[in-house]
């Protein structure tokens, strides 16, 4: 699964000559907690959270109130020149990035620009689809029928030919409901026998797919 | 001193597990013989590899594990029982006299190292070897022991040497990976087509080394539809940079040519290209900072009729500074060869053009290639620019 296909692209946002109080408010209003800074040619400069926010602020349990404060621009609390990731990324590998650096949000950047992000919330939804890679293995996608039986149908191909399967997950297929997509692996090198006799027994395999080879 | 010495014997055929298995050493017998067609081979070249003894063995792997590999190669016993070992499953099956085959393999990148480290020859290389995945104490992926990992810890052993291992197999080199993670005198460079469909699944940049091997296991993970120029980019930009701050002794390559479009395993979509630029590069580093001293061993490389054998006769080429020919391959090679391959032969040294339909997405694959080698070489490219300003 790659970043495209879960990050949010319609990405509210703020300049660095933006004021604390108007991150506050558009928080607020979208009931967010990441902002990404970014100048008129969406080139991304920085990354302000609700924690910034609240560091930059007076507490609400004393009585001081600094209007200035408020007016003071986003430039000067912003964390500059933050991790960002790209359209292609993969969706485990990005959780990896969030993980070591401790962050919450990842904003994505393609030819310079800001044209997505994520966030910790939106990994972790996704994250419970895709699964790890412990031992070493070839990984195999086929979309079958939504009906009992198939799972079986396919593990027998796997009982046959004797190859160790690793892990297996079952996602609904997002293009055709009444599908489900099986996400294999197995504890071989060469899936090509396994493939060939899938494809026989009528599913489709996903991937491996490689279009027009000629063996 | 020689300039290059060629390891073969017809013994390294026996590494077979049966007629049907995609790693086939029929490969060897095609290289050697286009080799040879050429004239670019003399029989005075040609050494034959010795056998590894066990003791060569257990520099790497357990005295158990190499027990079982002896102990399946002469009975016919029950295969399940060798199974946790990674032998007599699909990927590796238990064929006579696997050990000794397995062990000569070894011993033909022992030879090689032994005429490069002790002056006999400035480069060499042994094409039945790389074979990078095989473990501590268990096979995987068609390798059963790990001729790399062993000639490297013989290396430091009896030589003293600091080693850079450069692996451009399309699979990521996994087994000589962990068995010097821990290792800041051992350097190891995997650039591979993702783990995310393709075996073995690891290789990520963020496998870096651990303790105070840390920072010297390095991973390039390629898209799948990668194409030569950024393979390429890929390849040149991070071999020389590293090279540069680990400053290696020796260079050993591994050079599993499966990263061609024709290749049945693997979805990365390289051309002949790549196999003239790998050696290439190789070959100049090594004089640049080793004083020549350069190893090569085989690896990958399934469509053994169109893509091997001129792929590895590069690697041959280019140690012995022999021009690379153009145009049509040995007519009497292609006569020779062309009844018994199941496939159309490619008649000429570099491939058809195109070879492919062109990637829709090329553009953004190569964004993201780059991206890649960015952030896996970033702490280098940190700790040297922190070293220039000391």
């Amino acid at each position: 699964m790659l970043v495209e296909q879960i990050m949010n692209t319609s990405v509210p946002s703020l300049t660095p000559e933006h004021t604390i109080n108007d991150a506050l408010k558009l928080l607020k209003e979208k009931k967010i907690r990441h902002l990404p800074i970014i100048n008129e040619n969406r080139q991304v400069l920085g990354v302000v959270t609700d924690r910034d926010l609240k560091e930059a602020t007076p507490s609400t349990l004393q009585n001081i109130s600094d209007p200035e404060i408020y007016n003071r621009s986003l430039e000067e609390i912003m964390t500059k020149n933050p991790i960002t990731g790209h359209p292609l990324d993969f969706v485990e590998e990005t959780a990896s990035i969030f993980y070591d650096n401790r962050i919450g949000c990842l904003p994505i950047v393609s030819h310079g620009k800001l044209v997505g992000m994520i966030t910790e919330s939106d990994l972790l939804y996704k994250f419970i689809e895709l699964t790890g890679v412990h031992q070493p293995g070839s990984q195999i996608e086929i979309r079958v029928p939504n009906k009992p039986g198939v799972l079986f149908d396919v593990s027998k191909v796997f009982h046959d030919q004797k190859v160790n399967v690793l892990s297996v997950l079952v996602y609904p297929d997002k293009d055709l409901s009444d599908y489900k997509i099986l996400v294999l692996r197995v504890k071989t090198m060469n899936p090509l026998e396994l493939i060939k006799t899938i494809r026989a027994e009528g599913y489709e395999v996903l991937w491996p797919n490689h279009p027009g080879h000629g063996l | 001193m020689k300039n290059a010495i060629f390891v073969f014997s017809e013994d390294q055929l026996g590494y077979k597990f049966s007629e049907t298995h995609p790693f086939n050493q029929k490969r060897l017998t095609l290289t050697v013989d286009l080799l040879r067609e050429l004239n670019a081979l003399s029989l005075s070249e040609i050494v034959a590899p010795r056998v590894a003894t066990d003791e060569e063995l257990l520099l790497v792997h357990d005295a158990n594990y190499i027990e079982m590999v002896k102990e399946a190669s002469k009975t016919n016993a029950d295969s399940t029982k060798y199974e946790s070992y990674g032998i007599g499953t699909e990927d590796t099956p238990i064929f006579p006299d696997m050990h000794e085959a397995s062990a000569s393999l070894v011993g033909g990148t022992l030879t090689a190292v032994d005429y490069v480290m002790e002056g006999k020859s400035t480069h060499a290389v042994n094409l039945g070897g790389g074979l990078h995945h095989g473990f501590k104490g268990r096979a995987s992926g068609f390798c059963i022991y790990n001729d790399s990992s062993v000639a490297i810890k013989y290396m430091q052993e009896k030589y003293n040497a600091r080693v850079l291992y450069i692996d451009t197999d399309a699979h990521h080199g996994d087994g000589v990976q962990w068995s010097f993670y821990d290792d800041p005198n051992v350097c190891t460079i995997s650039i591979h087509e993702t783990g995310r469909y393709l075996f073995p699944g690891t290789g990520n940049i963020t496998e870096r080394g651990t303790g105070e091997g840390y920072g010297t296991s390095f991973n390039f993970p390629i898209d799948a539809f990668t194409e030569d120029e950024s393979f390429l980019d890929i390849y040149r930009t991070s071999f020389r940079e590293i090279v540069e701050a680990f400053k290696p002794d020796v260079i050993l390559s591994q050079n599993g040519a499966d990263a061609h479009y024709f290749d049945p395993l693997t979805h990365l979509y390289g051309t002949m290209k790549i196999y003239q630029e790998i050696p290439r590069l190789a070959h100049e580093l090594a004089h640049e900072f080793c004083d020549g001293k350069w190893i090569a061993v085989g690896g990958g490389g399934y469509d053994i009729w169109r893509v091997v054998p001129r792929a590895w006769s590069y690697v041959w080429m280019e140690m012995n500074d022999i021009p690379y020919p153009e145009g049509k391959l040995p007519k009497n090679w292609l006569d020779r060869w062309s009844k018994e391959s199941p496939v159309p032969l490619i008649p000429t040294w570099l491939d058809p053009n195109p070879l492919y339909d062109a990637i829709p997405r090329k553009e953004e694959i190569t964004e993201k290639n780059k991206q890649m080698l960015e952030k896996a070489l970033y702490q280098l490219r940190n700790q040297q620019a922190f070293k220039k300003l000391q």
